[in-house]
């Protein structure tokens, strides 16, 4: 390992390694193919202290403003092999986030806790049906009445959509454009909200994606996360730490691609000798390697402006870019160097790919990931 | 009462272990090190005698170079409420290893010493006898289940052909064997926690013992790689190959 990550970070990982390797690895094939892994995961999870990492001890959590420690257990949860399994556990993170920051105190501490035990789930609803790439324009609306707000129209894709307890929403409040969105945070069970049929996916298959409705959903005031019409700015600043995750789950996923790989085409006899005998597999498993290494390096450099304190938006959008388009890459040749098996669902590396996919579209496409960063160039 | 559990620093079992080209012993640069597993059974067993408010207080203690407070800060992290490194750079035999424990003993006088039955680098299975034999204390090796009664623990041990119930007055040194119990993995919060815990550093003449090996070795080497096997045609052919080439029946 390099100096980013000191002995507590390591512990943390191995950790995380028997969680993975005792709860999940043993059962995670049938729990894709049924499309959810059970809610008990959470809370095993939440006794381990995966879930509580980067929160405040206050509110049930761990190693706040460490972020290496987040960087370890992503790493060793994606181990599963499994990017839904990766997705559903990690929504809170990017649900949670603007709850803890801009929540009135009483309503952070009512949920807070729960959720970073695991025995409740969280979800974010920014994308609708109409558009998740401009997120200045989204529709659903929230009306003032009295000391409530009421909620219509609908989200999409959400991630934990399905089984979530508390959902972090995006609504207007306001006028046209950025400057007229709130956020909320809306519980399961309030009356005219409902949650749509489980989507079916290309990858994370795992992870429970649904759509969500608003139909005259009175959501009281007090539920307001941070100021009227202030949410956009909210979910910008989510986004960091949101992008850097999937940057991870990219650099990784080709990471346990090109193992597979490697151990693969060292079995794998053809024409009298193994796979990686010839020049052209040895040559491409050495392209593989290069393109994780250097993903993953940046990505931790990302990491390490985080730790200091900075909020290096263009760098992490570049590392997001960089670790999807690397991740995509790494596990199509890592299918190929499998043959026919690679195309088996049997074989991890077929799910790998499929999931890998996601990192280009979720948390802002590559396109929107260009948009940005040619602003922060100046073009 | 006080237990005593002893952990040793070793390549990760996961880690497929390379032997050094001269032959004088396995590479151990940028090996991953963990916790000897047969340590991490000892260190649970002494948890869930806490657990279960037998034991009192468990010190968990390492011999080895200054990484292994990394072992002992993980057992810290499982439970233990505080270590004792004895720190040192020489390769430490079983003889050597068990003459520091007994050092340790003598100072903490524990009720019982738990340990592995063996660490899983040079596969000795002699420490825990060594060190019952220079306390003077009975033993129960290979256990699959301990069970402590008042001033008497039994030790039930995994031996050919079944199990054998040992009876031992305390103190006593146990050995631990793989079906003894499931170890826990630590939570990151108790990770923190340990942190905070006691960890004292003596040096092997604090303890009256000089470090110095009695064995050499003369070479080390990697296993010959198994080779393919034969597939036969039916049972006769297989009773025919085990006693005319195998000559095992
Ligand atoms: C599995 C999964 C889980 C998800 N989980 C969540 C979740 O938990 N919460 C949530 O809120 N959302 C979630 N999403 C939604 C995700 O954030 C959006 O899919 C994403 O932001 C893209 O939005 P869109 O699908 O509406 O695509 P669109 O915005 O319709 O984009 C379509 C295409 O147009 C391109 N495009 C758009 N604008 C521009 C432009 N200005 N310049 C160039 N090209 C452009 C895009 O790059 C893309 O290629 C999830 C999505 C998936 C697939
Ligand atoms: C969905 C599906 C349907 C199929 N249907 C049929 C069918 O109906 N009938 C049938 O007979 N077969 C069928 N196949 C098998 C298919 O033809 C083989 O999978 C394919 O020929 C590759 O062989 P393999 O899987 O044994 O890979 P391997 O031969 O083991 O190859 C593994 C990797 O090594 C590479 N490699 C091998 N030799 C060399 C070399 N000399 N130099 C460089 N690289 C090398 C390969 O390109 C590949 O990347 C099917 C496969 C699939 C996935």
């Amino acid at each position: 390992m390099t100096a980013y990550f000191n002995e507590t970070h390591n512990q943390a990982r191995e950790t995380t390694r028997k969680f993975i390797q005792t709860h999940v690895l043993p059962h995670i094939d049938d729990w894709e193919e049924a499309g959810e892994f059970p809610r008990e995961i959470y809370t095993l999870a939440g006794e381990a202290g995966l879930l509580g990492a980067g929160y405040p001890e206050a509110l049930g959590g761990h190693s706040e403003g460490d972020v290496f420690m987040k960087v370890a257990i992503s790493e060793e949860l994606m181990r599963s092999t499994s990017g839904g399994l990766v997705a559903g556990l990690g929504s809170l993170d990017i649900a949670l986030p603007p709850v803890i920051k801009w929540a009135r105190p009483e309503l952070r501490d009512a949920i807070v806790p729960s959720v970073l035990t695991g025995e409740r789930i969280m979800a974010l609803g920014i994308t609708e049906p109409g558009g998740g790439s401009d997120v200045a324009n989204i529709r659903t609306r929230a009306t003032r009445d009295g000391d409530d707000f009421i909620l219509n129209g609908s989200k999409t894709f959400i991630t934990s959509g399905h089984r979530a307890d508390y959902y972090t929403v995006a609504a207007r409040t306001g006028g046209d454009g950025h400057g007229g969105i709130s956020l909320f945070l809306v519980d399961r069970d309030t009356p005219g909200f409902t949650r749509g049929r489980h989507l079916k996916k290309m990858g994370w298959w795992a992870s429970d994606t649904a759509e969500l409705s608003f139909d005259d959903c009175r959501v009281p005031a007090d539920r307001l996360i941070g100021q009227e019409n202030g949410g956009f700015a909210v979910i910008m600043s989510n986004f960091l730490a949101e992008r850097l995750m999937l940057a991870i789950m990219g650099y990784t996923t080709a990471q346990i691609a090109l193992e597979m790989a490697m151990e693969y085409t060292g079995q794998r006899q053809a024409f009298g000798r193994p796979i990686n005998g010839f020049q052209i597999t040895r040559h491409k498993l050495v392209d593989m390697a290069t393109k994780v290494d250097v993903a993953r390096e940046y990505t931790y450099r990302c990491a390490a402006l985080m730790q200091a304190g900075k909020a290096p938006v263009k760098q992490v959008a570049m590392a997001k870019n960089l670790c999807s388009d690397v991740c995509e890459s790494v596990t199509r040749e890592a299918i190929q160097l499998h043959g026919g098996m690679g195309y088996m669902r049997e074989a991890a590396v077929e799910r790998l790919y499929r999931d890998g996919r996601l990192l280009a579209i979720g948390g802002g496409t590559n396109e929107i990931m260009k948009e940005l960063i040619a602003k922060q160039m100046g073009l | 009462m006080k237990v005593l559990v002893a952990v040793k620093r070793v390549i990760d079992y996961n880690v497929k272990v390379r032997v050094k080209p001269d032959n004088t012993g396995v590479d151990l640069a940028n090996v991953k090190m963990a916790m000897n597993p047969f340590c991490e059974i000892a260190v649970e067993e002494a948890v869930r005698l806490k657990e279960k408010g037998i034991a009192s207080e468990i010190v968990v203690v390492s011999i080895g170079p200054k990484a292994s407070q990394e072992q002992i800060r993980t057992a810290l992290a499982l439970g233990a409420d505080r270590g004792i490194h004895v720190e040192t750079d020489e390769e430490v035999q079983s003889l050597e290893a068990a003459k520091l424990l007994k050092g340790v003993v003598e100072k903490e006088e524990p009720k019982m010493v738990i340990m592995g039955k063996q660490s899983i680098d040079t596969d000795n299975n002699q420490t825990g006898q060594m060190l019952a034999a220079l306390m003077g204390w009975g033993q129960g090796t290979f256990a699959s289940e301990v069970a402590v009664d008042g001033e008497k623990v039994n030790v039930t041990r995994e031996v050919d052909g079944g199990l054998m119930t040992v009876g031992l007055k305390l103190p006593a040194v146990v050995t631990t064997d793989l079906r003894l119990n499931e170890p826990r993995y630590a939570s990151l919060p108790n990770i923190m926690k340990a942190k905070k815990k006691p960890l004292e550093s003596v040096a092997p003449a604090d303890l009256g013992v000089e470090v110095a090996p009695r064995l050499s070795t003369l070479k080390v080497e990697a296993p010959k790689q198994r080779e393919a096997g034969v597939k036969v045609e039916d049972v006769a052919e297989l009773v025919d190959k085990l006693k005319n080439e195998a000559k095992v029946i």
